[in-house]
């Protein structure tokens, strides 16, 4: 879609500007995150705050991300080695890894839900449903992606091109990103 | 003959000295081009998206300003049978014992539309949308932008988000109605008042539609400028103008989502039942049982956006400004480098100074005094920018044209609202001048009048660019003239209404003792303000016509402009250059040199020649 621009590429630069692109994407969802993160400080530092314990199946579905990055990378490494079983298979793994995901935090939000943190209440509760509710959206982004890669892997013919590798690795690059960003949430929401 | 004529020098030049990206533009079946709805629709060439970005930019410059002369009608003459807008404005004009008048609540939602239109959709989409958008490929010798399709949507979600804020106008509870800052309790409970309801979801979903709008395009300008430059093209040669776009579309990025941020939580309060936002709420004598939050906190996350915005606002104009201030001089632009360090200061400093707009919200003074501190340091780097506009200037051999009027009035209207801004930058001056007129004109004539002026600087000059046709100069010097006499006339008295302390945003103020003797001044500037619109109204005529009607550019340089835009076909092409692209060897500033008039920046140097300030 981009041709017409990119045939411009007379800078030597070592970063392909979608990439580069994609980077600035997640700049600015860092910056929303950080905004809630900081919100959070703010508003528990002022008192009146819920303390109470994160459900198990959060712990679950953190390590269930951990290993869809690493199935997603396989997928990636098989790909441009050329060993198409391995690159199908994998990603298959990873979206399934990635439903499941998005089905332990649903649980998780259930299992805090009966156990009386409501998002009314106090507003410890209201900024973990926020906070872990904008994060499953980007990962229902994610799983829209790894849909496409998908469709990508068993429509067209099995031939890893320079072009299918960037669009994959962009692919790649999101899912990585949000694992990391929900480490990043889990661990805060733990410890904060 | 005619096929001689059409060999242009810099093509010729071009063709000799440009860099071969074996870029042929596929006429048959170009998917670009190949028919009207992909051409001029949905288009992916830069070039049309920003004359799209434009032309909505102007339309809503129209409503809302049409808006302020409503509500300044009102204002001003508070005592007067307004009945002859009842076509127009329908239920929203109340008559009284045969005296119609404008509904309060409607007056309110009249300023809070005008503030987020004016704001948002006209000086950011209309001023950085339009300019980065024509400029950032030309100026920087790529075929286009980085992502032509992220750059349509980036148009279309802006479009989207005019369509929902428009609609809201016409709901029958009338549209958000709590200021442009759309502070809580008056957005977060729908029940707060009339504009509160289905108004103000209507603007919280236009406003997330614009945050993706601006973030799209932001991703855009960034990866472009710092992916797609042309051979030569290093970033101390690019022009200021370029410059401002990076800076301004960083600032995007960062800000913009933390306002999306305070939005979401601002859509559970009102949806969802949560209090980050509320505390102790009273609505008719009840007692809300929502808790624990905070207003503040929504302050902090709106000016954590606010105050950057607003230098999202002027930096694009004080780009346009630099540009065209040194092209008809005929002189370079003075310190370059000292411009562009200024650009990337305001630009990181614009991030710690947003709670000046908080300091009678009730934040400890002792963390106000920090940011008094830095409010008062960003006034250095602005005025390295003054002085170095006013040295560019000073001794050239000025071209009055009307963008150069338009370039040199905006010096001196960010000159007259930068100071005020340092009256309003020390808390306890504050104390006195807070939300009374003295912003209102602060804002207006830095802000407003002064980003107004650097568009149109940037409208008139780059207008053969986007039509290959110039504006009249005889409306143009009438349009600049009543602009810059209306402005200061509509602004000027409002600053001693606000040291008298009269507050903004008040439905009338004649029933205050303290307040009465200020109506005739009231009606002065309401009369003004209607004098400049229709100045305005011209400016659009004049816009209109000249695309189809206006003098034809017959000269690819008709300024004599060192920089690339200027050396691409007049028609616009589908890819900029036809061929090869340009290469840079200089910067963008060598007027008059070595006896020289201009030396483009694709004309390598000569034998012996020195570099300008000291680019190398
Ligand atoms: C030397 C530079 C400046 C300083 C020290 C300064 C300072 C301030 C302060 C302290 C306020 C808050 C006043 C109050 O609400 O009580 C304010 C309001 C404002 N300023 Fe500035 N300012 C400066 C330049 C600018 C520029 C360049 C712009 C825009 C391009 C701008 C736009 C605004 C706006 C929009 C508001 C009012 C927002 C609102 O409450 O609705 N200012 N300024
Ligand atoms: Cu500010």
């Amino acid at each position: 879609m981009t041709n017409v621009a990119l045939k411009n590429n007379n800078n030597t630069r070592r970063i392909h500007p979608q990439v580069f692109a994609l980077w600035m994407g997640f700049l600015s969802i860092i910056m929303m995150f950080i905004a809630l993160t900081s919100a959070y400080i703010v508003k528990q530092a002022a008192g009146n705050w819920l303390e109470f314990v994160i459900p198990n199946s959060f712990y679950v579905s953190t390590a269930v991300i951990l290993i869809s990055s690493l199935t997603l990378h396989l997928s990636y490494s098989s790909f441009k080695k050329g060993k198409e079983f391995l690159y199908k298979s994998m990603l298959v793994v990873t979206l399934i890894l990635a439903c499941v995901f998005i089905i332990m935090q649903y649980k998780g939000w259930f299992t805090l839900f009966e156990g009386g943190v409501d998002m009314k209440g106090n507003p410890s509760g209201s900024f973990f449903y926020l906070i872990t509710g904008l994060h499953a959206a980007h990962i229902l982004g994610g799983i829209a992606a790894l849909v496409v890669a998908l469709l990508h892997a068993f429509t067209l013919p099995f031939k890893p091109t320079e072009k299918r590798r960037v669009r994959f690795s962009l692919v790649l690059q999101y899912w990585h990103f949000v694992d990391i960003l929900w480490i990043y949430l889990f661990t805060f929401l733990l410890f904060i | 003959m005619a096929e001689l004529e059409k060999v242009h020098e810099e093509d010729i030049l071009i063709e000799k000295l440009g860099y071969d990206d074996h870029f042929h533009d596929h006429h048959h079946g170009d998917k670009y081009q190949s028919n009207f709805i992909n051409h001029y629709i949905f288009s992916m060439d830069h070039k049309i998206i920003a004359r799209q970005f434009l032309i909505t930019g102007i339309i809503w410059a129209f409503i809302g300003a049409a808006m302020s002369i409503i509500f300044r009608l009102q204002l001003g003459f508070p005592e007067a049978d307004f009945q002859w807008l009842k076509p127009l404005l329908g239920k929203w004009i109340v008559v009284e014992n045969g005296i119609g008048s404008l509904a309060p609540e409607f007056y309110y939602a009249l300023v809070t539309m005008h503030g987020t239109i004016l704001v948002f959709f006209v000086l950011t989409a209309g001023l950085s949308g339009t300019f980065s958008n024509l400029l950032i490929p030309l100026q920087l010798g790529a075929r286009d932008m980085a992502s032509p399709f992220l750059n349509m949507l980036s148009y279309w979600f802006f479009f989207t988000a005019g369509i929902v804020m428009f609609y809201s106008l016409f709901i029958s509870t009338g549209p958000f109605s709590g200021g442009w800052t759309a502070y809580p309790p008056l957005s977060a409970l729908p029940q707060a008042s009339t504009g509160s309801g289905t108004g103000m979801t209507l603007w919280v979903v236009s406003l997330v539609l614009f945050v993706v709008s601006v973030l799209l395009g932001g991703i855009n300008y960034v990866t472009t400028v710092l992916n797609l430059r042309t051979k030569g093209m290093t970033l101390w040669r690019m022009p200021l103008t370029i410059w401002a776009f990076f800076v301004t579309a960083i600032l995007g990025i960062l800000s913009f989502p933390v306002l999306a941020s305070g939005f979401f939580m601002l859509t559970m309060d009102r949806a969802m039942g949560t209090s980050f936002f509320l505390s102790e709420i009273f609505i008719q004598g009840q007692a809300l049982d929502r808790i624990g939050g905070s207003p503040v906190l929504y302050q902090h996350l709106f000016w954590f956006l606010g105050h950057p915005e607003v230098y999202i606002i002027i930096l694009p104009a004080m780009g346009l400004v630099s540009e065209v201030l040194s092209v008809h001089a005929r002189k370079p632009i003075f310190g370059y480098k000292a411009m562009v360090l200024s650009i990337l200061a305001i630009g990181f400093l614009s991030f710690i100074v947003w709670a000046h707009h908080m300091f009678m919200s009730g934040v400890n003074p002792f963390i106000s005094n920090f940011f008094v501190v830095f409010t008062l340091i960003i006034a250095v780097p602005s005025a390295v920018k003054v002085f170095n506009w006013i040295t560019t200037i000073y001794g050239g051999n000025l071209r009055l044209n009307t963008p150069m009027l338009f370039a040199i009035g905006f010096v001196s209207m960010f000159i007259s609202g930068g100071l005020t801004g340092i009256f309003l930058g020390n808390s306890a001056i504050d104390i006195q001048l807070h939300d009374t007129y003295f912003v209102v004109a602060h804002f207006h004539i830095v802000m407003g009048v002064a980003a107004f002026f650097g568009m149109f600087a940037g409208i008139y000059h780059w207008y053969p660019r986007m039509f290959g046709r110039f504006m009249s100069e005889t409306m143009g010097k009438i349009h600049f003239w009543g602009t810059m006499i209306g402005a200061y006339a509509i602004f000027w008295p409002m600053h001693y209404i606000g040291m008298a302390g009269v507050p903004r945003r008040y439905y009338r103020f004649d029933g205050f003792d303290a307040f009465k003797h200020f109506t005739e001044l009231n009606q002065f500037i309401t009369i003004a303000a209607i004098i400049t619109f229709g100045v305005q109204v011209l400016f659009m005529v004049n816009f209109f016509y000249s695309i189809w009607k206006g003098k034809k550019q017959t000269k690819r340089n008709p300024w004599g402009a060192t920089t690339l835009e200027w050396s691409s076909p007049i028609e616009g092409v589908h890819g900029n250059w036809e061929g090869k692209i340009p290469t840079v060897h200089r910067w963008a500033y060598d007027y008059n040199k070595d006896e020289r008039e201009f030396v483009p920046q694709y004309i390598p140097m000569e034998e012996g020649e020195e570099h300008g300030e000291d680019m190398h």
